[in-house]
């Protein structure tokens, strides 16, 4: 293969990077796929080739409600997500006329403790004797904690969403930043309303911004594990804590991989299904 | 254009616009008349574009009213005015194709699919863009650009087409054409266009009347012949085209006529026609002086009304013209002179005593 010299540099540039990506992501990927195909005899690996793994995941039921289930929990985690980051971001974009950097600033400031502790927090928030709770017992609102707080599909959903909240308002701020205004004001001159602008505009020129801030939000939350481990409660678990029983005390690394595998094509389809449609919704847009 | 009697169709009463304290229009007043081509020119931050979008609804005067046919348009938005804009920037919707930027305006109207398609491609047509409605926005070259963004204002059958720097995004040779074709597009449709521009050429060219603003306030409105030949001030004279300014003395004479008096050219009665209304005799330094209205007379039969002894400092040759730097006897600075480098005329060297020929028209008198 020649490569032109603008080419080469290109690689060069790029390589170190490649290489870390090739050991940390395709090395380890390779190595899951591989173990999906292979059986688990207590102590010892069977290496003969397989489906046995895959049958199981897809044909047992706990799996596919689990399975089901998470793809429900993230995609309300993305819809109430991009829909609250949306109005922020417009707002960022549209409306604020100075200091915008110290906004986009303040947006990141939760991302200053870890993610673990503001799980917690939400736990703290959240629990039977709790922020949330006690508050309401104090004025006088309620009379006993309340329960359906804690420990649900909610409470997973609402840690979630707050937790990847700048994440999906920063691709859509961005998509709106891009947005030149003077189409605004053609589409004014040519006859539309506010609300019109926004339909025929606006919207469908931020559409690749809130594509990839659904994407950014989508794909990791199915895998998330910690959530709904901590805040979850027992209909709040998800197909990664799952997997993680399989690699850890079932000891069936073989089964878990076959499972990994598997939401990661059922969210790879969906991701492209969403790809596609916000193409199609928002035009050809160079 | 202009009928024999013309209608107006935008009349502006004291249009006065602050951005804070800042006054950007200090009392605009003037009328548009129906079918004009009327251009609005001026140096950059006299307040062109911000007249132009009070005109099309993006922003109200602070003070003064605007008539668009006769209807006052205070606290009417720009989506209900009978004006569209082309923008300078073309505004170019990038997620839609040209049919549907073109019928962008038209799906508001109560129109069929296959009537909107119609008049998108009659108004693709107008521009010479037939059959380019299935291209994307991003495939278009800069001169394509300008045409779809003037095919979707006429489309929609404005009463006036308003355009901001049009042209200025283009190269030199396509904004001579596109000049010549906006020029010849408006002429045959008879709509009302008012283009903003800092280009005096171009405004030369296009229109029928232009406004020379200045600070926010209009310093003369006259066709352009008028504008080139007998600009109101120095300020206009020196935005329009290039001028030699040469000290001088005016005084008044009987009959009407005023006298002249030139040290580096001589002495001229001017009769009152070419006397600006209102002036100050008393104030005239100046006066001004094209550089086509003053010719070197190349051999012995050559003759201009009144002849000057001169010397070339130097020149700058065009090709079809060659301009001359000449010192006039008295003048401390040198007076430009352009020539057509026609048949039987060579270009001069700079130390050359010339004979300079000028005449009462080369001499334009200022308020
Ligand atoms: N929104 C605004 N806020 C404050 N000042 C403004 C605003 N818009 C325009 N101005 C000021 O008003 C003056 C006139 O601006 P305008 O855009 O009308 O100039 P222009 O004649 O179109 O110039 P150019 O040829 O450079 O486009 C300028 O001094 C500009 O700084
Ligand atoms: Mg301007």
């Amino acid at each position: 293969m020649r490569l032109s010299r603008e080419g080469r540099q290109g690689l060069t540039l790029i390589s170190p990077t490649l290489a870390y990506a090739l050991v940390m992501l395709a090395a380890p990927l390779t190595m899951v796929v591989t173990f999906s195909f292979w059986t688990q005899n207590y102590l010892d690996l069977d290496t003969t080739l397989t489906l046995d793994n895959y049958r199981e995941a897809w044909g047992t039921p706990i799996y596919q409600v689990l399975l089901l289930r998470s793809l429900k929990i993230s995609l309300i985690v993305t819809f109430v997500t991009v829909l609250l980051a949306f109005p922020v971001a417009y707002f960022l974009s549209f409306k604020v006329k100075r200091r915008k950097a110290l906004w986009l600033f303040l947006i990141t400031i939760p991302f200053w403790t870890s993610y673990l502790l503001r799980v917690f927090l939400w736990k703290v928030i959240l629990g039977y004797n709790g922020v949330l709770n006690s508050a309401l017992m104090g004025m006088g609102f309620i009379d006993e904690p309340m329960t359906f707080l804690l420990y649900n599909l909610n409470a997973v959903v609402l840690t979630l969403a707050h937790a990847w909240a700048p994440f999906a308002i920063l691709p859509i701020f961005v998509a709106l930043e891009k947005i030149d205004r003077s189409l605004l004001e053609a589409a004014e001159d040519l006859g539309d309303g506010k609300i019109r602008q926004f339909f025929r505009v606006t919207l469908p020129l931020a559409m690749p911004g809130v594509v990839a801030s659904t994407l950014i939000v989508l794909i990791p939350t199915i895998g998330d594990f910690i959530t709904p481990k901590l805040v979850g409660g027992t209909d709040g678990l998800m197909i990664a804590n799952m997997i993680q029983i399989q690699f850890g005390k079932a000891n069936n690394a073989p089964l878990g991989a076959a499972l990994a595998i598997t939401s990661m094509l059922v969210v790879a389809s969906i991701s492209v299904v969403i790809f596609l449609a916000g193409k199609k919704f928002g035009g050809k847009v160079e | 254009m202009t009928g024999k009697d013309p209608r107006a169709i935008i009349r502006m009463q004291d249009v006065t616009k602050f951005f804070g304290s800042f006054q950007a229009l200090k009392g605009i007043t003037t009328t548009i008349n129906e079918g004009e081509f009327f251009s609005l020119l001026g140096p950059s931050g006299c307040g062109k574009t911000t007249l132009l979008r009070m005109i099309a609804g993006f922003d109200e005067p602070t003070d003064g009213a605007i008539y668009i046919g006769d209807e006052p348009m205070a606290g009417i938005p720009a989506n209900q005015r009978p004006t569209n804009m082309v923008f300078q920037s073309y505004a170019i919707f990038p997620h839609l194709n040209v049919a549907d930027n073109v019928g962008y305006g038209l799906k508001r109207k109560r129109m069929s699919r296959a009537e909107i398609a119609a008049e998108v491609e009659k108004s693709l047509a107008m521009v010479d863009l037939a059959g380019y409605g299935k291209r994307a926005a991003h495939e278009l070259s800069g001169g394509q650009r300008q045409r779809v963004a003037l095919a979707r204002a006429l489309v929609m059958r404005p009463k006036v087409v308003l355009l901001d720097e049009p042209l200025s995004a283009l190269d030199k040779k396509l904004r001579e054409q596109m000049q010549v074709e906006l020029r010849q597009l408006q002429q045959s449709i008879g709509i009302t266009f008012i283009l903003v521009t800092h280009d005096q050429e171009e405004a030369l060219i296009m229109s029928d009347r232009i406004a020379v603003m200045f600070e926010g306030q209009i310093e003369q409105v006259a066709t352009p012949e008028q504008l080139y030949r007998h600009p109101v001030s120095r300020r206009v004279a020196s935005f329009i085209g290039v001028m030699t300014l040469l000290d001088a003395r005016a005084t008044a004479q009987p009959g009407n006529t005023v006298r002249v008096d030139i040290p580096a050219l001589g002495t001229v009665d001017l009769p009152a026609a070419r006397v600006p209304e209102g002036i100050d005799l008393a104030k005239v330094e100046k006066i001004g002086v094209h550089p086509e209205m003053l010719t070197i007379l190349q051999d012995e039969h050559e003759t201009a009304e009144r002849v000057v002894e001169a010397e070339v400092a130097s020149r700058s040759y065009y090709g079809d013209m060659t301009y001359y730097s000449v010192l006039l006897p008295g003048a401390n600075a040198p007076a430009t002179i352009s020539m057509r480098n026609t048949f039987g005329r060579s270009v001069i060297d700079p130390g050359a005593k010339v004979k300079v020929g000028w005449g009462q028209d080369s001499i334009i008198l200022f308020k």
